[in-house]
């Protein structure tokens, strides 16, 4: 039993924590409020006063809006179906009785590693560059065209960047929940002469759901919040301008405060509705 | 019928296993490779694997060019500076929330869940501000904050998650015995404890090394940590990418050995308990 003493004790221990990142969380985020709604323009005049929602209005009429949109959501689920979909397969064949099991792991799991702007930066030049890159010189040898891949497919050169960055991140934790698997259901079904497909269908899958559906959640605020990757290749070229690097472009470039503050409170709308989901499925994981 | 896996199957599964895997490495390997070569044959078509005149050339190069060290110092610095720091914070917390349960614990660890899920760039400016009138703008100090706040919910649910599994009835035999709570703490807490705070220094560690948005956008020339040095390569001049290869090699290693040791942690420390 927890006595008043220890519980009084607990709340001053909690207390740090819970202030720091109360802090952290409300100032910023009111700031961001309070900006939102004013011209602030820092290097053209300052704080203009009020606007209302002028910026809100303009943030989305802005002819970068809908692109920025339709970019963050191809990246996004693109890098998405990748993942998940070659993680559980991954997942499945690490499973498999093996020699090397560790050591297949531990390649597998390195690029999660690597911090984003080098694995960005020698993807963009050792490999996708369309002269001296390794892409270029595979190409070449069957006789194609080397493509330039940052500008001519642009999206599709992000979304490998950042699969091979994601892909160990959803593997590994499939691999952890196939793990888990009953052995003996499956053997069952395999005795009773269920074809491979029809026992992923209806066992593997089913038993995965939670897993890919934790892995969905986790890595879409995490993709949704790309940005290295973004600054080293093609700085927003090329139709890469994700809702996140429009908001830095318009805060720290073109320093209109109150615009890219505005679209601050949507990225943040927007990370919030992912994130309850998200919260949901951790919580009641916390009852259990 | 057992179920005995027939060497066939078996070195199938292999085959198919090592090619993926080689094939998912084969960036990383080749970066490690080119640091070795002239920049001349980093470039040569066709490409040269092995048969090269290796040379450390590029490293030495590296290290004289950019200052390499300070670099590295910073994101020492930065990475274990805000480890540490959460620790510290988070610990008494997680141990709160672990041990003396109250019906607001699942909310408050919730909450602070929460806090991680804030997209950096809807408050960038304002910490942007907030920095320059504190003079911490390009200063690891200031670096050493935000990475400890954006990594503090996790730390703090990978403490909770670990301290959850100690028997409770241990420290209420401690308790009998008349153990304070300052003694619960040093003498049946910490011993058992420990094992659950490295793993959570070293994923924390690893996750601040590799931050890349506030390290880039609130530094500069003096506080930039490796995440930055790297991006210096962006725009480079002539020959260049056996250095950047040497310079990323010296970039990821430690994180990649650090990495690979932390696998087991990885799953519920980034799924928030919710995978174990």
């Amino acid at each position: 039993m927890a006595t008043q003493h220890s519980r009084s004790a607990a709340r001053f221990m909690m207390a740090p924590a819970v202030v720091l990142l109360l802090g952290w969380m409300l100032v910023p985020l009111l700031m961001t409020l309070y900006f939102s709604f004013k011209t602030y323009l820092p290097l053209r005049g300052g704080d203009l006063g009020w606007t209302g929602f002028d910026n809100y209005v303009r943030f989305v009429s802005s002819s970068a809006f809908w692109p920025s949109i339709q970019a963050t959501l191809i990246i996004v689920g693109g890098a998405l179906i990748i993942t998940v979909g070659f993680g559980v397969l991954l997942g499945i064949l690490l499973n498999q009785p093996m020699w090397g099991q560790g050591v297949v792991r531990i390649l597998v799991i390195a690029p999660f590693f690597v911090m984003p702007t080098v694995s960005a930066l020698v993807w963009k030049n050792m490999f996708m560059d369309p002269t001296n890159g390794l892409l270029a010189h595979l190409w070449r040898f069957f006789g194609a065209d080397p493509v330039v891949w940052l500008s001519d497919a642009s999206l599709f050169s992000i979304i490998l960047i950042v699969s091979w960055q994601w892909l160990p991140f959803a593997t590994l934790i499939l691999l952890t929940a196939i793990q888990s698997l009953d052995g003996e259901q499956l053997e069952a079904s395999e005795m009773d002469g269920a074809p491979v497909l029809k026992r992923f269908w209806y066992i593997v899958l089913p038993h995965l759901s939670r897993a890919i559906t934790i892995v969905i959640l986790i890595e879409t605020i995490f993709l949704l919040s790309i940005f290295a990757e973004i600054l080293v290749t093609t700085g927003g070229a090329f139709g890469t301008r994700t809702l996140t690097y429009l908001i830095f472009q318009r805060v720290l470039e073109s320093q209109n405060v109150g615009l890219g503050s505005a679209g601050g409170v949507y990225a943040i709308i927007l990370a919030n509705i992912v994130a309850i989901f998200l919260m949901r499925i951790v919580g009641k994981n916390l009852d259990a | 019928m057992a179920r005995a896996v027939t060497n066939q199957r078996k070195a199938i599964n292999t085959a198919a296993a090592w090619a993926v895997g080689l094939l998912i490495f084969f960036p990383i390997l080749w970066t490690i490779l080119t640091s070795f070569k002239t920049e001349a044959t980093a470039i040569a078509d066709p490409p040269v694997f092995l048969a090269f005149d290796w040379t450390l050339e590029n490293y030495s190069a590296v290290m004289e060019r950019s200052n390499y060290a300070r670099f590295l110092w910073n994101s020492i610095i930065i990475a274990g500076g805000s480890t540490i720091l959460g620790i510290i914070v988070a610990v008494p917390a997680a141990w709160s929330m672990a041990f003396v349960p109250s019906k607001r614990t699942k909310d408050i660890l919730l909450w602070m869940l929460s806090t991680k899920m804030l997209p950096a760039v809807g408050v960038l400016y304002p910490i942007y501000l907030i920095f320059i009138k504190l003079g911490i703008l390009d200063s690891r100090i200031g670096l050493v904050i935000v990475i400890m706040l954006i990594n503090l919910p996790i730390i703090v649910w990978m403490l909770y998650t670990y301290f959850k599994e100690i028997p409770v009835d241990i420290l209420e035999a401690g308790r009998m015995d008349g153990a304070s709570l300052k003694d619960e703490i040093i003498y049946i807490l910490t011993p058992m404890a420990v094992p659950g705070i490295a793993s959570t220094l070293l994923l924390n560690f690893i996750l601040a090394w590799n931050e890349a948005f506030w390290t880039l956008n609130l530094t500069a020339a003096k506080a930039a940590p490796l995440t930055a040095f790297i991006a210096s390569y962006s725009s480079p001049e002539g020959l260049f990418y056996a250095k950047l290869s040497a310079a990323s090699t010296m970039a990821i290693a430690p994180i990649l050995i650090l990495g690979w040791f932390s696998q087991k942690q990885l799953v519920s420390g980034l799924t928030f308990g919710a995978v174990k």
